[in-house]
């Protein structure tokens, strides 16, 4: 009987080492697959129901993690201000992932990024959940509100506002915009329902790589005069005084089409010009002739030294296009690409960028959204400081193209950009859509020329020539006087 | 043989700091649970801890008094299984449920009642006069959930449940015992029967058709429980039970074979007739197929919820209180396996399992010292009871067998099956009494008259005083 018992638990020895067995499948060598199935949401909802940090600007959050009162999902994100902020904010949302800050802060808002570590020890000694950092922006929501405000509702454009000589993002707006709380709801019928409604608004800025003022890449116009200029002037073979042709019309080399100047402004007056004229009333064909002159390497270059077809650095924090300069061109597509027509494309920041680079003596900074970093205790973990992106141009150069976009703003198109008692440089742009007769209309420039504090690119899209000129130049002027006369 | 009974000590103390580690265990998962959720240790932490430290040193100090030789292992085993349980209970009640509280009311009387056995079953033998009635009381057990009025009616897919008061009681985990008893009895009476009549066929000796009765009323029953109660894993438990009981009473192979290859007549017959089992089964094979995962009755949903939860737990969990056990339906009773699996990560839940084979190896362990062949069969019926119990829910939640709805013993929230473990529990402590307890075989003294009653036991078990004087002259 003894012997039938120790049998028995023979028997029951190879049952539990069965178990065990079956146990080390599933926890170890199965592991992998099962959290990667695609019915397990475990790893969504174990980040996405945790308290993240809150995303602040002057002080005060604009996103927030607040409680549910559920057990089975305790945070719930909670958008302030949500239409003004989502193109920067993103959303944060188990069924459609997370865009903006959101996705791009992560590690930091969660509490799991590297300069988190010791409070995550902390926290694991002192069994405490995980809270996230929280991230202040260098936004300044005056000037983010009175941006977004003068851009009608119903109308597609952007403003980029930032400071030249720190890269720094003072405001960054674009309609049509959303509410980032209808896609982060945990009520999933309800996200799902407001995506696919959003989803067919054209021109919304769900994903900031395609869309709004970093993703959405447009026809510059005019304002890429600046890169045929800062060319033209680097090659050597033209300077300050130099005269340029200036024919009302430009026969395309090996082409039927011809390429004619704006008619709005006074080009018609000269048959050639010096490049504060060129540039004062915008003529297209003085800036033709320097790009088949210099050929498109030379323009492409400079481009790329503004930043095209770059990234813009670490510190923006956002899904970015800069632009496109075509390559392979003949040379009535050189010519219409010189004025920022035909393949040629750049995103609203792009332009900002190259801007801040005229602005700041050559030299392009990065583009900055972060202002700090701090951590649960609220002591700062990061404080970024300004960096330099590229060198674009020379000081001379850049002092030379301030000097004529000041009597842009002074004498020429861009009358309206003006403010009382302060120097404002700029440059528009009318990009054709076309032969629709509406435009891709813009303004870039800064204040004061003689110590750039402020830039301002401004953009509307699929406009007519008037409303164009009523929506960028005079928001500018607006602009310019809020920051500076603060 | 003498040598080693000489050696044996009662070991009480032993039990004592292990019984001191287990209630550390137990409570200290309670209170790393509050202190995971952010919680204060409030008066529920400390009545529950209170309570089973009291219980538990009650316990303690009846085996004491009652059955001092008693295995030191089993008691601080089953207390760091039962606190484990409560924490975790505790841990995955809503601010709408109240399991934990339930479960600590039923150990208290879990733990009373296993105390009422050790002070009052001086010899387990006394159980065997009981054999036809345990016989009639497991029928009626049994039948108790199907009979109108008293029935709880369908819950969750079986008719297992009676209603108590305003609660439930599931009355076939304390047929466990009942029929572990009539087997036993039955079995040590009549097994030199069942062992010489018979044909043999080479090897293998085969039983006689009339000695078959009892295998075949047990197949029944098991058969039984599952057309009538839908209840799988009972069935599977009743009949595992009776299998290895008369294998250790006949010491054949061929009866084990057999009632295995019943099992599995019964379990292919059933798959073809009763849709349930057979949505278990699909359920089990094709866990991962959308349609099953999907279904609304018998689908693959809770186990693999439950295989997500014991993945993300990987190596060492997520901590307690730190996982989602919650998205497990059911993960404070048939899934509590996969809340262990997750938050202690497959070190905890090894942990948990060699307890497990701790206490059926203690169990069998006294089930070989036993000096009777009815305490063999008990001990090794019960012990082995537990260890398929374990087998078939852990086995079922990790998907090496069809999931059932048995629970696990000790830990999972149900007042009828902690009831019960706790009494098998007890049962066990005083089998491995009588097993671990000296017998006096020195040569008697001229003065010392035989009592009768040593000289009457036909297997030298001893009697009270007998241990006694034996405790007195090691001291």
């Amino acid at each position: 009987m003894n012997q039938a018992i120790r049998n028995a638990w023979v028997a029951m020895a190879v049952m539990f080492a069965l178990i065990l067995g079956s146990i080390s499948y599933v926890q170890v060598v199965d592991a992998d697959s099962l959290d990667a199935n695609q019915w397990n949401n475990r790893a969504i909802l174990q980040t996405f129901c945790q308290d993240r940090g809150a995303i602040l600007v002057a002080g005060q959050p604009i996103v927030q993690s607040v409680p549910t009162g559920s057990e089975t999902c305790k945070y719930q994100r909670q958008y302030l201000q949500p239409d003004l902020y989502a193109g920067l904010t993103g959303y944060y949302s188990d069924i459609f992932g997370s865009t903006g800050l959101e996705k791009s802060m992560n590690s930091t808002l969660t509490g799991t990024s590297d300069q988190l570590l010791l409070d995550r020890i902390k926290q694991l000694f002192l069994g405490q959940q995980p809270h996230g950092a929280s991230v202040e922006l260098t936004v300044d929501p005056a000037i983010q509100q009175l941006a977004y405000s003068l851009i009608p509702d119903g109308m597609r454009g952007s403003i980029v506002v930032t400071n030249p000589k720190t890269g720094a993002i003072i405001a960054m707006a674009s309609k049509p915009s959303y509410d980032p709380n209808q896609i982060a709801t945990h009520d999933q019928a309800a996200a799902q329902a407001a995506m696919t409604k959003l989803q067919g608004i054209p021109g919304i800025n769900l994903n900031q790589s395609v869309s709004g003022p970093t993703g959405n890449l447009l026809a510059p116009g005019s304002v890429f005069k600046l890169v045929d200029t800062t060319a033209a002037l680097a090659s050597g073979k033209y300077n300050k005084d130099s005269v340029l042709p200036n024919p009302a019309q430009m026969q395309l080399p090996g082409s039927s089409a011809t390429l004619p100047n704006y008619a709005g402004g006074n080009c018609y007056t000269q048959s050639q010009a010096t490049f504060d004229f060129a540039l004062e009333q915008s003529c297209n064909t003085p800036f033709a002739s320097i790009a088949l002159d210099l050929g498109q390497d030379a323009i492409g270059k400079q481009a790329a030294a503004y930043g095209f077809g770059q990234d813009a650095g670490d510190l923006l924090h956002l899904d970015y296009q800069s632009g496109v300069w075509p390559t392979n061109l003949d040379q009535a597509q050189l010519a219409q690409s010189a004025v920022g027509q035909f393949d040629t494309k750049a995103s609203p920041l792009q332009i900002a960028l190259m801007t801040d680079a005229i602005a700041n003596g050559g030299v392009e900074m990065k583009p900055s959204l972060v202002k700090t970093v701090r951590g649960p205790d609220l002591r700062i973990l990061d404080e970024p400081k300004p960096e330099v992106l590229r060198t674009s141009t020379t000081p001379a150069i850049a002092g030379q193209i301030t000097q004529w976009m000041s009597e842009v703003v002074s004498n020429g198109i861009a009358k309206g950009a003006a403010v009382p008692g302060i120097s404002v440089a700029g440059k528009t742009g009318t990009a054709e859509l076309g032969t629709s007769g509406l435009n891709n209309s813009w303004f870039t420039g800064f204040a004061p020329a003689d110590n750039p504090q402020v830039q301002v690119t401004v953009v509307m899209e699929g406009v007519d020539v008037l409303t164009g000129a009523k929506l960028t130049s005079p928001s500018a002027s607006k602009i310019f006087e809020a920051v500076l006369k603060k | 043989m003498s040598a080693v009974d000489a050696a044996v000590r009662p070991r009480r103390n032993i039990e004592l700091v292990l019984l001191i580690l287990a209630l550390i265990v137990g409570c200290g998962a309670n209170a790393m649970t509050a202190i995971n959720e952010g919680t204060q240790l409030g008066s529920d932490f400390w009545m529950e801890t209170s309570i089973l430290a009291a219980a538990s040193l009650g316990l303690h100090i009846s085996l004491r008094f009652r059955a001092k030789y008693a295995d030191p292992l089993i008691l601080p085993i089953v207390v760091t299984l039962n606190g484990l349980g409560l924490a975790m209970i505790h841990r995955l009640d809503t601010p709408q449920s109240d399991y934990g509280n339930a479960q600590a009311r039923w150990t208290v009387v879990g733990m009373a009642l296993a105390a009422i056995v050790i002070w009052f079953l001086k010899d387990h033998r006394m159980l065997r006069r009981f054999t036809y009635i345990s016989l009639i009381l497991s029928a009626v057990l049994l039948v108790l959930p199907l009979v109108p009025g008293i029935t709880a009616g369908d819950i969750n897919g079986a008719q297992v449940w009676v209603k108590f008061g305003s609660s439930t009681f599931q009355p076939g985990e304390v047929a466990k015992i009942t029929i572990g008893i009539f087997f036993a009895g039955y079995l040590s009476t009549n097994r030199d029967l069942i062992l010489l009549a018979g044909r043999r066929i080479g090897k293998l000796q085969l039983p006689r058709f009339r000695d078959l009765g009892p295998m075949i009323i047990a197949w029944l029953a098991s058969i039984g429980i599952l057309i009538f109660q839908h209840d799988l894993g009972m069935s599977i438990l009743f009949f595992g039970i009776f299998i290895s009981m008369i294998y250790v009473a006949t010491s054949r192979a061929s009866w084990a074979i057999l009632g295995i290859l019943l099992m599995f007549a019964g379990a292919m017959a059933s798959s073809v007739i009763f849709p349930h089992i057979r949505l278990r089964i699909d359920g089990w094979l094709n866990a991962f197929d959308p349609n099953v995962f999907g279904r609304q009755y018998g689908g693959s949903y809770q186990i693999v919820q439950g295989l997500f939860g014991m993945a993300n737990g990987g190596l060492i969990g997520t901590g307690i209180g730190q996982g989602r056990p919650d998205l497990v339906p059911f993960a404070h009773s048939d899934m509590i396996i996969a809340a262990f699996g997750e938050e202690l990560g497959l070190v905890g839940l090894f942990a948990i399992v060699m307890l497990y084979a701790l206490l059926v190896t203690r169990g069998m362990r006294a089930a070989i010292g036993a000096r009777d062949a009815f305490g063999k069969l008990l001990a090794c019926g019960l012990s082995a009871g537990i260890g398929l119990q374990c087998f078939v829910v852990i086995g079922g939640v990790t998907r090496l067998i069809p999931l059932t709805g048995l629970t696990t013993p000790f830990l999972a929230a149900g007042g009828s099956s902690l009831l019960a473990n706790w009494i098998i529990t007890a049962l066990v402590l005083v089998i491995s009494n009588a097993a671990r307890r000296p017998v006096d075989t020195t040569p008697l003294a001229p003065d010392e008259a035989p009592t009768p009653e040593t000289s009457s036991s036909a297997w030298g078990t001893s009697a009270p005083e007998t241990a006694l004087t034996q405790a007195v002259k090691q001291q």
